[in-house]
């Protein structure tokens, strides 16, 4: 038993080698790629990312459709976002990635609907090309002040064929408003991932620079990669407001088509998400020699750097601002580690997550006196993998698309204190008896972006390692009568 | 506005104001091929839910993994509990050469790390539209070694640009008879009653059917029974598949004294080869939904099996009359809309009419021409069923329109319709599939006694908080 205390938290090469003999020699093969340990001096660090899900085994990866409509283009809110092929891809994608906006439904914001061209077997048979015409038309007499539809096709519309360009082209022109064809079909690629890229893609064929701002200024940014989940990105412009800087557009939580129409004139682009639109900065830093900057805005000790790594930037009136801004709010975040570190210090944590959050939530945890012993992407490429080796500990795991399977299987050997991952991670864990945030949803609290964000993630964490629930699960009559009387 | 205005040009108040008009609802209703919120999902989220209530099935999703990650996600939601499903993750290859080689390696795989009793496969669109045949593969997949020779496996087509997901769930259940139930023994019967509940997101329906049938004496079978699935214990330990109908139970289905279904739009199929094919005494009723509703059920349960109704149901059932006498005043007279699956809002009706709630708008989107016969003979027979709309193949876009135009006291259905309560000004009572706004409705039933008790006490505390959020302080008073 004491020695199983000490190996908390700690893995080993033996361990996932014991871990991964479960499988078909095949998958074992395949999947040994994925998984590595952090040794020192760093010297097994080397993971396969980004390559094909083995068949037949659990994993919580989506599809091309999911980055695109779920992930990019869902959150731009005066658009209508047409899910074009069969009803269901649409209806699971509604409404559950909490992108708060601004406005009137109907009106000038349409992301808590679902569009869809609800396709049945003539529509396999004869295309869809007729039909997505005439639902264009009807999108633009039924809400006249639409600034742009896209076309998101799902699987069937590949495979049959249809023409979304052609018909996009031609009704963008009688309809007087940008129709955008996204080729974002389910099978495409291996995961969401490729969905990213090409509605980045589309962004730039069909809306980027397309539209002037009249009045350009010197402190002006875009703010990339922020999906404003449960009211993220508002928490962060408030800190680059604060600065001094002009944030005029973000991408794409709480945005506009005009957004993304006129992003080639900002100083700046600062992207959180790196994964989901590095593509699009690395187009305009190319086409309009705008630079870009990763920043990570979980935590305080982050957000300070972020903050000066961003203010260097521009000029001292900036810098100045920049302190000034970190002087206000260290006070506040000094209270939130004194309320939880506490209660929260020397705690284990394992995350799985997508996008940014498998790195970018470290510092946080570690304010909180946490860390973070395993981490992995679903759908992560080298380059994720590459800034994230550089801020594990010793002896973590580090896991690509895990499995269901090897999950629960680490989760057995490591016993974390918290793990944070997905909504089909949660109950799992939850039934095992492991407290558990959903970290793409934030369990549906947050923001947890930025300072407001952060007293919400330390309270959300310390709810759930201390929820009185989890000393429940064992009814009296299991346990020792005078342990339970006493 | 007038037709020849552009509303480009107005005030965003006035667009949004022209929205709630009469005018716009016409517009709306005549739209053609634009779907706007719809309420349904595509037909393997259903064949997922049927295959769960099979003790130690695995469900294996053949096409693109992103369906099943969100078929998974949308059950997550509802039930809050784990759903464990496979896919065999096709991409463009296999859109080239087809989903052979995936099926054959991913049986493999599930077969050896998740050690199902069996598995249930099932098609999304991609695999439909490129015609894998299901049948060849699943021998294929068998000869080469994936699973043993006489590994259970069944397996429904279940395209989602067919029908919803009840038709997938009627595929799947289908495909779990003819697959794996072993052929009818000629007159012999097992002497049980084979209970089948169609696409119920409630665990506290399914265990309210065992109760009330059991109550009866009559050795029964739910078929599939997802109730442990869709609500598993918290012992500090997951179970993967943590119960359900026995695979002995499923392989004995057709030797069933007797067959019930308690949804008719969800079985349509089903219930077709058990009693058409099979030639088994079959019935189907009304999904149990207030106390007519389980008066009738209860009645076809006497007439298939012979068996009295207990004195202690007669009990329950004075007890859900009183609760309905009690909150009567509550919702007599009340307009309601309701929108939601077929055999919900066929259960529904007759519930809100014996209450003397007036249904005025129902909205399907997955109903059938025979549904709209079935509902409408329903309001037929009830005054207060008299001036109720009935809207199939709608969204919840037509809905607000009728909401706007025509307003009503109540909306019931799923979460979805919170945006058009909210607009509406009106309160939502979540019924249906999926909620996933609040929590463990799904454990409570809506059907038999008891389910009318629950509704009866939703509906009415409803409108009394409402009375209380926002009477001016003159009408607050303790007594409602």
């Amino acid at each position: 038993m004491a020695e199983q205390q000490d190996q908390k938290g700690c893995a080993t090469r033996e361990m996932v080698d014991e871990v991964l003999a479960a499988y078909p020699d095949k998958a074992q093969k395949m999947r040994a790629k994925h998984i590595t340990v952090k040794e020192e001096g760093c010297a097994s660090c080397s993971i396969r990312s980004n390559s094909k899900t083995v068949p037949g085994l659990m994993t919580a990866r989506g599809c091309a459709y999911a980055g695109a409509k779920g992930v990019v283009f869902g959150p731009v809110k005066d658009m209508v976002h047409i899910s074009h092929g069969p009803v269901g891809c649409g209806y699971y994608s509604w409404g559950n990635r909490r992108n708060l906006a601004e406005g009137t439904l109907g009106v000038d914001n349409f992301v808590p609907f679902q569009f869809t061209s609800d396709f049945s077997e003539g529509d396999i048979v004869y295309g869809g090309d007729k039909k997505l015409e005439q639902l264009c038309r009807e999108v633009k007499e039924l809400f006249p002040t639409v600034k742009g539809i896209s076309v998101m096709s799902e699987c069937p519309v590949g495979l049959i064929g249809d023409d979304i360009e052609s018909v996009s082209k031609r009704m963008s022109k009688e309809l007087g408003i940008p129709i955008v064809p996204v080729r974002c079909e389910g099978f495409r690629g291996i995961s969401q991932s490729l969905g990213h890229h090409i509605a980045n893609d589309a962004v730039r064929d069909h809306l980027l620079a397309k539209k002037e701002r009249p009045d350009p200024g010197p402190y002006d940014v875009s703010l990339i990669g922020d999906y404003n989940i449960g009211g993220d990105a508002w928490a962060s412009i408030k800190i680059l407001e604060e600065m001094g800087l002009k944030v005029r557009n973000t991408w794409t939580g709480d945005s506009t088509i005009e957004m993304l129409q006129t992003a080639h004139q900002v100083k700046l682009n600062l992207i959180h998400c790196y994964r989901s639109m590095n593509y699009i900065c690395k187009h305009m830093e190319e086409e309009y020699g705008i630079p870009w900057l990763e920043f990570n805005f979980f935590g305080p000790t982050k957000i300070k750097e972020s903050i000066r790594k961003i203010a260097a930037f521009f000029d001292e009136t900036i810098q100045e601002k920049a302190e000034a801004v970190i002087a206000k709010y260290d006070p506040l975040m000094q209270a939130t580690i004194e309320k939880y570190r506490p209660r929260l210090e020397g705690k284990k944590v394992m995350l799985y997550v997508g996008g940014l959050r498998p790195r970018h939530v470290i510092g946080a945890y570690e304010d909180l006196g946490m860390e973070v012993v395993g981490t992995g992407y679903e759908f992560a490429h080298k380059d994720d993998y590459d800034r994230t080796f550089p801020m594990m500990g010793d002896n973590t795991v580090i896991y690509d698309d895990v499995t269901a399977y090897e999950f629960e299987e680490f989760v057995n050997r490591m016993r974390p204190d918290l793990i944070g991952s997905g909504i089909k991670e949660k109950y799992v864990f939850e039934k095992m008896g492991y407290p558990f945030r959903q970290m793409h949803s934030w369990d549906y609290s947050g923001p947890y972006h930025a300072y407001d964000g952060f007293p919400i993630f330390a309270r959300d964490m310390d709810i759930a390692l201390s929820s009185p629930t989890w000393g429940l699960a064992k009814a009296p009559w299991q346990k020792d009568a005078k342990e339970v009387r006493k | 506005m007038s037709e020849n205005t552009c509303a480009c040009t107005q005030p965003k108040e006035e667009v949004a104001e022209w929205l709630n008009s009469v005018e716009y609802k016409e517009k709306n209703f005549s739209r053609k091929a634009l779907a706007i919120n719809p309420s349904k999902a595509c037909q393997p989220l259903g064949a997922l839910l049927c295959a769960l209530g099979i003790d130690g099935c695995l469900p294996f999703v053949h096409g693109s993994q992103g369906c099943a990650a969100y078929f998974r996600n949308t059950l997550n939601r509802h039930l809050r509990e784990p759903v464990p499903t496979v896919s065999d993750s096709m991409t463009e290859d296999s859109a080239v050469f087809g989903g052979q080689a995936n099926l054959i390696e991913g049986l493999k795989n599930a077969y050896q790390i998740y050690k199902p009793q069996m598995i249930a496969v099932f098609t999304s669109c991609m695999a439909e539209v490129i015609g894998d045949d299901l049948n060849a593969f699943i021998t294929n997949a068998r000869n080469a070694g994936s699973v043993p020779q006489d590994f259970p496996i069944a397996y429904a087509q279940t395209p989602s640009f067919v029908g919803s997901h009840i038709t997938g769930w009627d595929n799947m259940f289908k495909a779990l008879l003819q697959s794996l139930a072993d052929p009818r023994h000629g007159r012999w019967t097992n002497g049980r009653l084979y209970v089948v509940p169609g696409f119920d997101a409630y665990p506290g329906n399914l265990r309210e059917y065992k109760r009330l049938v059991s109550s009866m004496g009559i050795p029964m079978t739910m078929l599939p029974d997802a109730s442990e699935a869709m609500d598993s214990p918290h012992t500090g330990e997951y179970q993967i598949y943590p119960g359900g109908t026995p695979m002995s139970e499923l392989a004995d289905a057709l030797n069933a004294s007797g067959f019930i279904f308690m949804q008719r739009y969800s079985t349509v199929g089903s219930f077709k080869f058990v009693k058409n094919v099979q030639k088994i005494n079959t019935e189907v009723v009304t999904m149990p939904i207030g106390i007519g509703n389980t008066d009738k059920f209860l009645m076809a349960l006497h007439e298939m099996t012979g068996k009295p109704i207990p004195a202690e149901l007669e009990k329950e059932r004075g007890r859900a009359v009183d609760s309905a006498t009690d909150a009567h005043q509550y919702i007599h007279g009340k307009r309601f809309a309701m929108f939601g699956d077929p055999d919900l809002l066929l259960g529904l009706t007759g519930f809100l009419l014996e209450m003397g709630g007036i249904p005025a708008h129902i909205v399907c989107t997955n109903g059938s021409e025979q549904f709209r016969k079935d509902i409408q003979a329903v309001l037929d027979a009830s005054p207060f069923g008299k001036d109720c709309g009935v809207h199939i193949g709608r969204d919840l876009w037509h809905l607000r329109s009728l909401l706007m135009t025509e307003p009503v006291d109540m909306l019931i259905g799923d979460s979805h319709g919170k945006f058009d309560a909210k607009d509406a000004n009106i309160p939502l009572v979540r019924i249906g599939f999926p909620i996933m706004d609040r929590v463990n409705l799904h454990r409570s039933p809506i059907v038999g006694y008891q389910g009318a008790i629950n509704l009866v006490t939703m509906i009415a505390n409803t409108f009394m908080d409402q009375t209380d959020r926002t009477c001016p302080d003159r009408l607050f008073e303790l007594m409602r």
